[in-house]
């Protein structure tokens, strides 16, 4: 007897912790039961942003009520450094320089975390200051140098292009950097072992750096050091390397006093220390002909770095890989330049510097309709990189499908996709009625948008393109899996056993997902890039086919039969005319000393990327995806509200729809929260004022959509060999927030009649709105 | 004072917690995690805004068992003497059954990361108690206090409805099966003794003290002017959580019976300071229908629970909802202390930043609102960055006396438009004798730049708080001439 499997691929099941998440039974780093002798560890925070250290007072520490004992650069036996790219310039705890407000000095370890925080606020710090650069441009004036080095990526001839341009505009814009606001904050529970070891719970996407810079900070092998992670409450890129200080303290103070070493930060001093999304500030030249055709485009991208590398080099690379979006460009020149501030270090968030490579591409989508009169989605169409099946498509570089970085464009489905949206969204027909209303409303105006998203999937440092997996089954038939990826709420765990119980046509529920450990599976790489189940997924099934086979070859044996009269059917095989539970087969197999484990590897093929000439093909694929987006904004107020949003989005064949669209809803809001509420503001002595949810605004229930249409594109299949042809799905619907950035500013232009392109910046809080028609209003009484 | 005891009782889920000693910078969520292993409850913010510590504390009013949400990490441990705390530990049936709400969560993909599940579904489980078949509005409104950042709600908001709408009501559940016995218990834990509390801290002394009557308040108040009233501590929580001060002394209000009234008297309706925004949102909404959706997007459901308009005067912020409408109002506050009582008009309370008049041992009563003549044109408008759970930019409450077009009377107050909340008497006296004409309007808001000047910080600049208080001289004339609603009439 077979029945029908409950939890393969394709199928839209929960998410494998759901029921723990419901219950409060999930457990995250800070639930974990704290054994008896737990210290706890609080990190010393500069309260200047920048000077040389004169003097460090920690007498008064030392004497707080609960004190154990203080930390600091001299207490390291490995290397004050965290740098996760090895340039040596982010210390564990500053020595002679102070470089940001917030910048840790030192550590308190004491009894409970109560007595280390307050602890920690004793210091006295002595700095010989000097003024702090603390944004683009004024580090650009202080003649601040790059972080790392920049990058160019060129194709074509853009002078003469832009030169002969039938029309040309130059503008220049501003987008805010935004925080993670992971609702579980960065955490580390750090317990000695004998020797040298240590296991660190970390909240982490990234296990296995972790564990380097344990080792690296300790002066001990990686071997010693074991990095465990069962969940994170939310990482989106800010425990990638952030989690490095954290897991490296609590270590150090574990090694120590050889007791348990607890480390959480408050939110306020999270969001000091940890790194954010970069923001950019972009200036761009752009030539096109009279129907609105790109011909050249000339940009340099400005981020502000913070004080230290961390991954400011590939963030900013891919901001110019998506500084073209969806559209071709036949003549282009791009320039990063990844400047150093004294704020603190920026570092991944879902999207990696695209988005902003994006919004920029879209500026100039805006800069051309507004000033040609045309609707940008008439631009937008008329730039797109050549559909899939055309002739430009399919011939392997075809000057027409070449990216900046001379990477062909083959997979590309937007023609069709914003056909698509555009007919069941009913954009032409709401667009004339906005348009209308405009013309007779002038207490709310309206706004409306569709913009595409292409976003290039594959970490651009190659070598990261690899994953491992360790399966095991067990005599009753019951399945351990264990793989390099974390979970971070994505499902990844959930998509990846779903492969798994697909590859042995058994229930999900005989499959156990267990925490991720440096011991099960080594040298992983980040679960980020979007790219966990590509990766993780098909390092999972080379696993399992290996078991498989050597399952095939011993029933064909036992059984004498054919290997090809064996098949895996519904918990059970298939072997001849016999049908044979699962368990059976398991148990039969150990018996005949059949080996019921094996580790899995997978390497993304094809790619290559040559960073020093800007040439190669750093994606494997590309997904696709768009969004229409309808405002209202206060004229008054510059008050605003997302009446409607219509989302088609690809996923190839989806692994998991229900996770899928789960993903892409809530990229969606967080990308929105990015581009309207999220404003990181710092004072002019360079601290951060919104450092907590009170001050930073991220969106809540009653911000969303007031209609909020999400469809995965089910058409839609990967053009390479990917997981069961699925795509990735984390980053690139972050940036079909965009749309709604973009109706915000055709709102705001509705007040100069759309002749004008506003130069809204982001996030268009209610003020920069509201300012931005008042700059507007200003510009047509004046003419 | 004649009899005290020194220890307080509540409930926990199913047994009684009886503390002996509790210090005063102990808050609900450790208590819970550190002291119980209860750790469903998370700290997201460790300040009220995030929602993942949400827990239910119920409590008896006149006989009836009422529950609400609240933060339990700026919840201080000692004021919940008789109260019934609910954890989601505690939502699970007897045979590990799932509550509806949590089974609609899941079947609705309600959960990502899952670190505010918790959080939420305590919220919502509010919600379903007490409100059948809620409206998208009311489900985001119990959802004001909660931060998810996975999932962009829309699942969430789903699963709200499907439990609320799919299936019969009211159903099963712990807390309703429970309810006789809860009451029972708790009826056992009343008395009518004042507490004190006394421990020694790291950094003293401290103690604690919940008086059981206004008499014991008033002269524990004036034997230790220096202690800290604490009312809904939705402020006063975030001393301790964010700015780590050591509060030597401090009295709990949240529970005196004799702040807690609401009563209408003569033409002015009268509200205790210990009165929550949950309790006087009612009583206010019918008084004052018009500034039902400003009142709407105050906090989040857990801070409105706990938060007290007393408060939110007494507090003095600059930035406060309340004030700018209460003035505009007219409102008048009762001070009292062992001396006796005064009254003042609620302007006159804020002296400057951080001061304002009240006297050592005084502590505030209540708080008089003129009820409106049929003549009046009120109205109370907040900017913020986010339109709910927010800190106003600027929030301004306007009313105006108006006969045959012609305002005789203006009152108009400003928050964060200045050091204290304001009164912009200069462009009310602009107004005075002028016909209500958008004209008028536009004129007063000119004369706003003589008489402030905002500050810029995180919030907003001070052109945007200046540009936009002129606006909502605009936004009001419309509003009550043209019917204009912002943003709703664009629905």
């Amino acid at each position: 007897m077979t029945k029908g499997l409950k939890g393969i691929t394709h199928q839209a099941i929960p998410h494998d912790s759901a029921a723990k998440h419901a219950t409060g039974s999930a457990n995250y780093a800070d639930d974990i039961p704290e054994p008896v002798g737990t210290l706890h560890a609080y990190l010393g925070l500069a309260e200047q942003a920048c000077g040389k250290i004169v003097n460090l007072d920690l007498s008064a520490i030392r004497a707080a009520p609960g004190v154990v004992g203080v930390l600091s650069a001299a207490d390291i036996p490995g290397h004050n450094n965290i740098s996760p790219t090895g340039l040596n310039d982010e210390p564990v705890f500053a020595t002679d320089r102070v470089e940001f407000w917030g910048q840790p000095l030192f550590a308190v370890v004491a009894k409970t975390r109560d007595q280390a925080r307050r602890a920690a606020k004793l210091a006295k710090l002595e700095l010989r200051a000097k003024k702090p650069a603390l944004s683009i441009s004024e580090a650009q004036e202080a003649g601040y140098p790059y972080v790392s080095a920049p990058l160019k990526l060129e194709r074509g001839d853009v002078q003469p292009a832009l030169q002969s341009a039938p029309n040309r505009l130059q503008g220049k814009m501003v987008v805010g950097g935004q925080d993670h606001m992971y609702l579980e904050g960065q955490i580390a529970f750090a317990i000695p072992g004998e020797d040298e070891d240590v296991e660190v719970f970390s909240s982490t996407q990234h296990p296995s750096e972790a564990q380097h810079m344990v080792a690296h900070v300790l002066g001990i092998a990686s071997h010693a050091v074991t990095v465990s992670v069962r969940r994170m409450g939310g990482g989106f890129g800010g425990k990638e390397t952030q989690m490095n200080i954290f897991a490296a303290v609590a270590a150090l103070a574990a090694k120590k006093w050889n007791r348990p070493v607890k480390l959480r930060p408050d939110r306020d001093d999270d969001m000091m220390i940890t790194g954010k999304r970069h923001d950019f500030a972009i200036q761009y030249d752009v030539g096109f002909d009279e129907s609105g055709k790109i011909l050249a485009v000339d940009a340099d991208f400005a981020a502000r770095c913070g004080y230290s590398a961390d991954l400011s080099g590939p963030v900013t690379d891919r901001a110019l890989f998506h500084a073209d979006n969806a559209y071709f460009y036949p003549n282009v020149c791009l320039r990063s330049h990844p400047m150093k501030t004294n704020t603190v270090s920026n570092t991944a968030f879902r999207g990696f510097g695209g988005p902003q490579g994006v919004i920029a591409a879209e500026r100039m989508v805006e800069e051309i309709a507004y000033s040609l009169g045309k609707d940008p989605l008439e631009i937008r169409k008329a730039n797109l990189y050549p559909a899939m099946d055309s002739t430009e498509a399919q011939e392997n570089g075809h000057p027409n499908a070449l990216t900046p970085y001379h990477q062909s464009v083959e997979d590309n489905i937007l023609h069709r996709l914003i056909e698509e949206l555009e007919q069941n969204s009913n954009y032409q027909a709401r667009r004339e009625a906005i348009l209308a209303h405009n013309e007779s409303n002038a207490s709310i105006k309206k706004g409306i948008a569709l913009t595409p998203v292409k976003f290039g999937i594959s970490f651009t440092a190659t070598w990261y393109n690899q994953a491992g997996c360790l399966l095991h089954i067990y005599r009753d038939g019951s399945v351990q899996l264990n793989h390099g990826g974390t979970e971070m709420g994505q499902g990844l765990n959930t998509k990846v056993a779903q492969i798994v119980a697909e590859a042995f046509q058994i229930d999900l529920a005989k499959i156990k997902i267990t925490k991720t450990t440096t011991e099960k599976v080594p040298n992983t790489s980040a679960t980020a890039a979007s790219s966990g189940t590509d990766l993780n997924g098909m390092a999972a099934l080379d696993a399992a086919n290996k078991i498989k086979s050597r399952l095939i070859a011993f029933a064909a044996e036992h059984w004498k039969v054919e290997t090809s009269h064996v098949g895996f059917l519904p918990n059970h095989v298939q072997i001849g005319e016999e049908l044979i539970p699962f368990p059976d087969l398991i148990e039969a197999a150990y018996m005949a000393r059949v080996q019921l484990s094996d580790t899995g590897f997978y390497k993304t093929p094809k790619i290559h990327w040559d960073r020093e000439k800007g040439m190669g093909r750093p994606f494997y694929y590309f997904a696709y995806g768009a969004a229409v987006s309808e405002v209202s904004v206060d004229r008054l107020t510059g008050e605003y509200r997302v009446d409607r949003v219509d989302v088609l989005h690809d996923v190839g064949r989806s692994l998991n729809p229900a996770l899928d669209k789960g993903q892409v809803e809530g990229a969606f809001i967080q990308g929105m929260g990015w581009l309207t509420s999220e404003e990181l503001w710092w004072d002019e002595k360079g601290q951060l004022r919104t450092h907590a949810p009170s001050t930073y605004k991220i969106p809540l229930a009653s911000d969303i959509p007031r209609i909020f249409n999400v469809e995965l594109a089910d058409w839609s299949e990967a053009k390479e060999l990917t997981i069961k042809r699925s795509k990735a799905v984390g980053e690139p619907p972050f940036m079909l927030a965009i749309s709604v950035f973009e109706a915000l500013s055709m709102a705001v232009a509705s007040v100069a009649d759309y002749k004008i392109c506003p130069q809204l910046e982001a996030p268009a809080t209610p003020e920069r709105v509201l300012l931005a028609m008042e700059a507007l209003d200003g510009t047509r009484e004046a003419s | 004072m004649p009899t005290m005891r020194h220890c307080i009782q509540f409930l926990l889920n199913d047994q009684t917690i009886t503390l002996n000693e509790v210090g005063t910078g102990d808050m609900l969520l450790d208590f819970l995690r550190l002291n119980q292993r209860l750790t469903g409850a998370k700290e997201g913010c460790a300040e009220g805004d995030c929602g993942a510590c949400t827990v239910l504390v119920g409590r008896l009013v006149d006989d009836e068992l009422i529950y609400e949400p609240v933060n339990g990490c700026i919840r201080f441990l000692s004021s919940l003497d008789g109260c019934h705390v609910v954890t989601i530990e505690h939502l699970k049936g007897a045979e590990g059954t799932l509550h509806p709400i949590q089974k609609a969560m899941i079947e609705h993909h309600g959960s990502q990361c899952g670190f505010c599940t918790p959080g939420i579904i305590m919220a919502l489980y509010a919600l379903w108690m007490r409100t059948a078949k809620p409206s998208r509005e009311q489900i985001e409104h119990a959802l004001q206090g909660n931060l998810c950042r996975c999932t962009g709600y829309e699942p969430i908001i789903r699963a709200a409805q499907a439990v609320c709408y799919d299936q019969d009501w009211p159903r099963s559940d712990p807390l309703l099966d429970e309810r006789a016995m809860v009451k029972e218990a708790l009826s056992k834990l009343k008395h009518d003794q004042s507490v004190l509390l006394q421990k020694q801290g790291d950094s003293g002394p401290e103690q604690i003290f919940i008086p059981a009557n206004e008499e014991d308040l008033a002269n524990f108040y004036a034997e230790h002017p220096d202690a800290t009233l604490i009312a809904g501590a939705t402020d006063a929580g975030l001393w301790v959580t964010k700015f780590l001060s050591s509060i030597p002394a401090l009295i709990h209000i949240g529970n005196l019976k004799a702040l807690k009234t609401i009563k209408y008297k003569g033409d002015s309706l009268t509200i205790g300071s210990g009165v929550s925004y949950s309790d006087a949102m009612p009583d206010l909404i019918k008084a004052f229908p018009m500034i039902e959706p400003y009142l709407l997007r105050i906090g989040g459901w857990q801070v409105r629970s706990m938060g007290t308009i007393g408060g939110n005067i007494a507090n003095g912020s600059p930035i406060g909802d309340m004030p700018p409408i209460l003035i505009a109002l007219g409102a008048e506050i009762c001070l009292k202390s062992v001396e006796g009582s005064r009254q003042l008009p609620l302007e006159d309370f804020f002296l400057a930043y951080g001061k304002q008049d009240r006297q050592p041992g005084e502590y505030l009563h209540s708080i008089h609102i003129p009820l409106m003549a049929a003549n009046n044109e009120v109205a109370a408008y907040k900017i913020s960055k986010r339109r709910d759970e927010d800190i106003s930019s600027v929030a301004v409450g306007f009313n105006l006396v108006i006969e045959n077009g012609i305002i005789r009377s203006a009152r108009i107050a400003f928050g964060g438009m200045a050091a204290t909340p304001k009164r912009a008497q200069a462009a009310e006296k602009t107004l005075i004798g002028q016909p209500f004409s958008e004209e008028s309007m536009i004129k007063a808001a000119q004369i706003l730049e003589e008489e402030f000047t905002p500050l810029s910080d995180m919030r907003a600049s001070s052109a945007y708080r200046m540009k936009v208080a002129q606006n909502l001289f605009r936004r009001f004339y419309l509003e009550k001439a043209n019917g204009f609603t912002g943003l709703e009439a664009a629905q």
